[in-house]
């Protein structure tokens, strides 16, 4: 070791004097100098995008298929976004079967949201540069690029950030759910269905290119197969911190924390308190044959045992008859069971509940419709809140195991859970199992 | 095959013309154009019904969130995360890699905080009254885990340095036992 002299203070100065010029230029973030992490490059964002092209396409189609699920082309009742023209192309009518589908595509399309979160910040951060990059265009054609990463990066932002708000009933986006959310994720999809076609070449390119394992052991961005010209990489990278398997463990290990904390809403039992932070994990609400999962409560939506104590009447109408059944007519009716989940829109779910009570094709057959039971329009009790009306499509009606349930698990209905009927229908949305019945329409939406 | 290979030819010819003249006049290839179109086409489509409400606030909220992101929450993290590596890598930077011990898990509790903020904090007074189950249990939660994922950290940073000095004490005064 041979000892160096230390630059006299003069020399320093006159040093970093000279550098002062370059150093002001850095400091902008549009100085390709500023951006100092040695992990940002075209590998790292191709890995985060790739899991993004996969994990956004199944909630863009589970979301589809959230939106079917509701049958909004049967009845204005169940159609929150009326001017939807052409984005109903693909409509259907939602099937019973099998009686879990929707549990299955909206705990889906809630919880892998959840977990994509930290792929999202991942993937925004490792392009971030390129969003101070000078010149602001470099042609027409780089000008409406740019264009559309302001409707893919606010699209995405906005539609998880709607999705997360309205699963804890925070409802301060600036109208209701259904449209900016239906309406955020076809802008989102629009830029994004581009950005992949665009990009894909060179994420393919550059994934293809192999070296996994290398490329997880260091830490810098540049590799053969980095295209400089891109601007991910930084040319003066920092000392490393993390190496680049470190980062994306980080990410992954956050998807995993937010997993592991939020699937067991969608199942009874021990899985639910392991979800500590879904708005619908942890324990139970009460105890007894009705202890399971509430979306609204009987109190919160002004139903009181003022009108559904002896003087409730079920009104079931036809064609030119009106029948007004008590709740002992109904159970004078035959009883049939039917084990069914309760799945809500916000992605939690119970596990099947024994449900009891009056086929709704029975009760179809008592208005008048004998053979071919007809879609019906249900009416609720409650004061407030969405869905207080909702209709139900043919299929739906006649499904043996579509009942009004009085009772669940060997017990009558709880406040909470519709007493004193309430309709459960095999794989439909949980708002469309409306509580608190109060009239059927037979055949008239 | 002469005579085709000649018509294939002329066909090709005005398409060439019309692809060197959009790359000069747009900067891309014709089909990056035709891609953005189409896309912007459906954008505008979905858009017009996402504004049709109340225009102005769906608007703030959707540029907004791009710009909370990029201008205020990455410039935060990114400094805290500066500020950590400054205090705890050592003002050379000779223990980086002991920022990992406060990276992750601070990364992991602010990650569950920005998502279930309004839980956590209780911004939600319609939860209990909706749902009936008690709100006030995820603060109590986030604090615990958070509390959880230091102390692994602690007792993880704990067995890596004890391990070390264990082999470094057996290979006794072995030289060249730093890292790679």
């Amino acid at each position: 070791m041979r000892d160096v002299p230390p630059p006299s203070r003069r020399t320093r100065l006159r040093t970093s004097l000279r550098a002062a010029p370059t150093r002001l230029k850095d400091r902008s973030p549009s100085a390709p100098g500023f951006w100092r992490s040695p992990l940002r490059g075209t590998w790292f964002t191709a890995v985060l995008g790739t899991v993004l092209l996969f994990g956004m396409t199944l909630l863009f189609v589970t979301g589809l298929l959230s939106y079917a699920a509701y049958n909004p082309d049967l009845a204005p009742v169940n159609d929150k976004t009326p001017d939807k023209g052409l984005l109903g192309f693909y409509l259907f009518s939602w099937p019973t079967d099998p009686h879990w589908l929707y549990r299955l595509t909206q705990g889906l399309h809630v919880t892998v949201g959840i977990t994509l979160i930290p792929v999202l910040l991942a993937k925004l951060w490792s392009v971030l540069p390129k969003l101070f990059a000078l010149p602001p265009a470099r042609s027409l054609g780089h000008a409406l690029e740019r264009l559309s990463l302001l409707l893919l990066v606010g699209g995405a932002l906005f539609v998880f950030a709607t999705g997360v708000l309205n699963v804890q009933l925070e409802y301060v986006f600036p109208g209701s759910f259904y449209p900016l959310h239906f309406y955020g994720a076809w802008v989102f999809f629009a830029a994004f269905v581009a950005h992949a076609a665009l990009k894909l070449p060179q994420t393919v390119r550059v994934l293809r290119a192999g070296g996994l394992r290398e490329r997880l052991r260091t830490h810098e961005g540049h590799g053969p197969d980095d295209e400089g010209e891109d601007g991910l990489a930084a040319p003066r990278p920092a000392e490393p911190t993390v190496s680049r398997r470190g980062a994306l463990g980080l990410v992954g290990g956050g998807s995993l924390l937010l997993f592991a904390t939020t699937a067991g809403q969608s199942f009874d039992g021990w899985p639910r308190a392991t979800a500590l932070f879904a708005p619908h994990g942890g324990a139970e609400p009460g105890r007894g044959p009705g202890a399971f999962q509430v979306n609204k409560t009987a109190r919160s939506v002004g139903v009181g045992p003022d009108r559904t104590g002896e003087s409730w009447r079920l009104v079931v109408a036809g064609p030119g008859r009106t029948l007004r059944l008590t709740r002992a007519d109904l159970l004078g009716l035959a009883q049939h069971t039917a084990d069914l989940p309760i799945a809500c829109v916000e992605g939690w779910s119970t596990s099947d509940q024994a449900w009891s009570g009056v086929r709704l094709r029975d009760l179809a057959a008592l208005a008048g419709y004998e053979d071919d039971a007809p879609a019906v329009l249900v009416e609720s009790l409650q004061l407030r809140g969405s869905f207080r009306k909702a209709a139900l499509r043919d299929n739906q009606v006649r499904d043996p195991r579509s009942l009004l349930a009085l009772r669940v698990n060997g017990a009558d209905l709880t406040p909470d859970h519709g007493y004193p009927a309430r309709v459960i229908v095999p794989a439909a949305p949980g708002v469309l199992n409306t509580k608190w019945v109060s009239r059927l329409t037979f055949g008239e939406l | 095959m002469k005579r085709v290979h000649a018509s294939t030819k002329q066909v090709t010819a005005p398409l060439k013309r019309v692809t060197a003249l959009v790359r000069r006049w747009y900067g891309e290839g014709p089909l990056h154009l035709l891609l953005l179109l189409a896309s912007f086409a459906l954008a505008l489509y979905a858009g017009v019904r996402l504004l049709a409400d109340d225009w102005v606030m769906v608007a703030v909220w959707f540029v907004g969130a791009a710009l909370l992101h990029d201008l205020v929450l990455v410039p935060v993290y990114a400094a805290a995360d500066r500020a950590v590596t400054a205090l705890v890598g050592g003002r050379d930077g000779g223990r980086r890699e002991r920022t990992m011990y406060v990276r992750v898990p601070a990364a992991l509790s602010l990650l569950l905080l920005l998502v279930w903020y309004p839980l956590i904090t209780r911004q939600v007074p319609r939860y209990e009254r909706s749902t009936a189950l008690p709100a006030d249990v995820f603060l109590t939660r986030w604090l615990l885990v958070t509390a959880a994922l230091f102390a692994g950290s602690a007792l993880w940073f704990a067995v890596r340095a004890w391990s070390a000095a264990r082999s470094a004490s057996r290979s006794g005064r072995e030289e060249g036992a730093g890292r790679g």
